[in-house]
């Protein structure tokens, strides 16, 4: 065990040396989560949209007044005549038209129905339908309260027909403000440790084998598993203090809520830990330059996971054939870990299949490239 | 300089395994993820609790069901429900209470309850939207009409993706993210390498200044991703449907200005890095997620706080999208983006510049 002691010294002291590794793996994680953390919202707010007032009535004036008071919309240009809206939506500038067409305000005043026109651009399908929903809610507001004499509150959303009917009471779980971020932060959390670490381990061997001092390791009395621990230990160490930044920041800074156990957040993460450490070593075991390794990290670990763990893109969307895949990948099974003790405050009984997997996961690869790599280096 | 890029290409060439992924590995990421990815929700797993169990009851369950987005999974009751939540195994419950057949053969308002994992927001909005709207329509059956007619109705209409597939959304955001990828990883570790090594010495003393010898070092990248980037263009018209708008000259001119730049910013990183494992780092921090969330691929830029607006001004994937999007999806003319392009080169030239300038100074 001293021997190993000895190495994880030597390592931590080279870690050290290079500064720039060393900042680049403290400092970046944290200002990478404060950034992408406030940019990983898919709530749609401030959708640009342009208006043709073809009225100019007091009644279209309110109409835009309303869109520009929204907080989901913001009001990027009132044109005159619908031709205008074009250039706006082919440049992007804006996302949807509307078309307040001539007369709206005296049949509106008649109580006369109408049709109003909504041009969307659906590149961004996703964000466009939500916000042809708040579209649709705030002119049904609009209208009921024309209908009432103009007093009330826009609410047309919840309510359902006249009395009688159903009424729908919707309630959310877990995150009932429907916060985004909340959902968010923990995947981002999960995959710069994912990054850091997994490139750690893989650079950190092939390093030594391509400047030649793994050789002069292999002929000293160390043993296989030794010159790994000691290789890993400090690696893990670095990423365990990257877990602790990187929570505290989710924590404290971005308030996002933590239910769950500390202690079996904390113990889970060693455990990924395990598999991304090992997932480096692996990877190392089948490169002989360190842009192989890169390479094949990048392309064939962590792109997939970024993509078909679930961090962003649900895994019940994805279509029959691919599901399956995505039980490779450990980040999967973290990232259900990591949300539920989050957002749920779940423990050990509800999580332990993916806890299993995840050690299984761990287990293996890590004997794998222990196995691989007493084969090529000895 | 044409020696620089000859080496450079030969190096290239021996590592077949290197050039090998370079090549096909980006078509091949492309095929996967763009099957796998979309945000169109259907088989919304649904529990029912229902407590009424009469034909009303049953008529507004099969409503959820012939609705074809949500599958029914189970009935439960109270303690079932928490569980199968608690275990993702479902993302909606159901819950009709007693009386509710009643209620609405007496013409009273009748309540139905909607539980829901809010846990991943979009998923959940999109999903309250589902059931809202199925139970308005069910509610239509059993209400007197509302007064009157809606005083104002909407006609939507949907320009350039009509049916709003989610997938000609994501493919132009995959195309620019595999290729930006790619060319940073490919130059991010070419000249620390050589310092590694020590070859730069050897170059430093050859009749070569450090401008010609980025831009050498820079051409057979250029070549090897532009193939490869075109071969994820072809896969995505081919198989997912995106369509192609616009013309092919300008769709190569924004694809060429796009690469160069981060070819460049490779070189850039490569050339400030002392070791292979600092530069695949920084080469991961800057390229790896903020190109996936800075740059409008998935989280629409207008929504994002106006400082981090700003940072999103140096992602150079932010002016491809906008340019690639309106090019093959709206067919708009070079007048409509040219400044995306302008920025695009001025990113390209300003990396470049820096590596160069950098260079020459450890060379001195």
């Amino acid at each position: 065990m001293r021997r190993v002691a000895f190495l994880v010294w030597k390592e931590l002291i080279e870690l050290k040396e290079d500064p720039r590794l060393f900042a680049i793996v403290i400092v970046a994680p944290i200002v990478q989560l404060v950034m992408l953390g406030y940019a990983a919202t898919t709530d749609v707010r401030n959708v640009p949209v342009v208006i043709a007032d073809a009225d100019r009535s007091s009644a279209s004036r309110d109409l835009i007044a309303r869109f520009s008071a929204s907080r989901n919309f913001s009001v990027v240009g009132v044109v005159a005549s619908p031709d205008d809206v074009d250039p706006y939506l082919v440049r992007g500038r804006a996302w949807m038209a509307l078309a307040i067409p001539p007369q709206f305000g005296e049949r509106l005043a008649r109580h006369e129905p109408q049709a109003l026109q909504i041009v969307a651009d659906g590149s961004d399908a996703s964000s466009i339908n939500i916000a042809l929903g708040y579209a649709t809610n705030l002119l049904a507001g609009y209208a009921e309260d024309v209908w009432v004499g103009g007093a009330g509150e826009a609410g047309g959303a919840g309510r359902a027909g006249g009395p009688g009917g159903i009424e729908a009471r919707v309630r959310v779980w877990f995150n009932p403000r429907l916060e985004s971020r909340d959902f968010m932060l923990p995947g981002i959390l999960a995959l710069l440790l994912l990054a850091i670490t997994t490139n750690l381990s893989s650079m950190g061997i092939v390093r030594e084998r391509e400047v030649g001092t793994l050789e002069q390791l292999n002929v000293t009395p160390l043993r296989r598993w030794e010159l790994i621990l000691g290789k890993l230990l400090p690696y893990a160490m670095v990423g365990m203090i990257d877990v602790c930044l990187v929570l505290s920041v989710a924590v404290f800074w971005f308030q996002v809520p933590l239910r769950g156990s500390v202690t079996l957040l904390f113990a889970l993460t060693a455990v990924y830990l395990l598999t991304t450490l090992g997932l480096g070593l692996f990877v190392s075991t089948i490169s002989s330059t360190q842009q192989q390794a890169m390479m094949t990290s990048l392309f064939f670990f962590l792109m997939p996971m970024i993509f078909l763990s679930g961090f962003i893109f649900p895994i019940e969307n994805m279509p029959a054939i691919i599901q399956p895949v995505t039980y490779l990948l450990p980040l999967r099974y973290f990232l259900v870990i990591l949300r539920s003790i989050f957002l749920k405050g779940v423990g050990l009984e509800t999580l332990w299949p993916q806890a299993l997997a995840l050690t299984l996961w761990g287990v293996a690869i890590l004997t794998l490239a222990i196995a691989r790599s007493s084969k090529r280096t000895a | 300089m044409f020696a620089v890029a000859r080496k450079e290409f030969r190096q290239i060439a021996r590592d077949t395994r290197t050039l090998l992924i370079l090549l096909f590995f980006p078509a091949f990421v492309l095929l996967l993820f763009g099957y796998a990815l979309n945000f169109d929700i259907r088989h919304v797993k649904l529990a029912v609790d229902d407590r009424d169990r009469s034909a009303e009851s049953r008529s507004l369950i099969s409503a959820f069901v012939n609705s074809g987005y949500f599958d029914l999974v189970a009935e439960v009751d109270d303690a079932a429900t928490t569980r199968l939540m608690d275990r993702d195994q479902v993302r909606a419950v159901l819950v009709i209470p007693r009386g509710f057949s009643r209620a609405l053969q007496t013409g009273r308002p009748a309540a139905v309850q909607v539980l829901l994992n809010g846990d991943n927001a979009n998923t959940a909005t999109t999903v309250m939207g589902y059931a809202v709207t199925i139970i308005r329509g069910e509610s239509a059956k059993y209400a007197a009409p509302a007064a009157g007619p809606p005083l104002i109705s909407v006609e939507p209409r949907i320009w350039y993706n009509p049916e709003l597939r989610s997938a000609l959304f994501l493919v132009p955001g995959l195309i620019a993210y595999i290729a930006m990828i790619t060319a940073v990883v490919s130059t991010a570790l070419s000249i620390v390498r050589e310092k590694e090594r020590g070859t730069l010495e050897q170059v430093r003393m050859a009749p070569l200044d450090a401008a010609s010898f980025v831009v050498g070092k820079t051409i057979p990248y250029f070549v090897v991703s532009l193939v490869s980037s075109l071969g994820i263009v072809i896969v995505s018209m081919l198989l997912f449907g995106m369509p192609m708008r616009g013309s092919w000259l300008v769709l190569l001119l924004a694809l060429s200005l796009f690469l160069v730049g981060a070819l460049g910013l490779g070189l850039l990183i490569s050339s400030i890095a002392e070791t292979q494992q600092v530069a695949f780092q920084v080469a991961l921090l800057v390229s790896f997620l903020p190109t996936f969330m800075l740059s409008g691929f998935v989280f629409p830029i207008a929504s994002m706080p106006r400082a981090l607006q700003l940072v999103t001004f140096a992602v150079p994937a932010r002016y491809f999208l906008v340019a690639l999007r309106a090019i093959v999806l709206k067919g708009a003319g070079l007048g409509v983006y040219w400044i995306d392009l302008a920025a695009l080169s001025a990113f390209a030239i300003v990396v470049l510049a820096l590596a160069s300038v950098r260079l020459q100074r450890q060379w001195v």
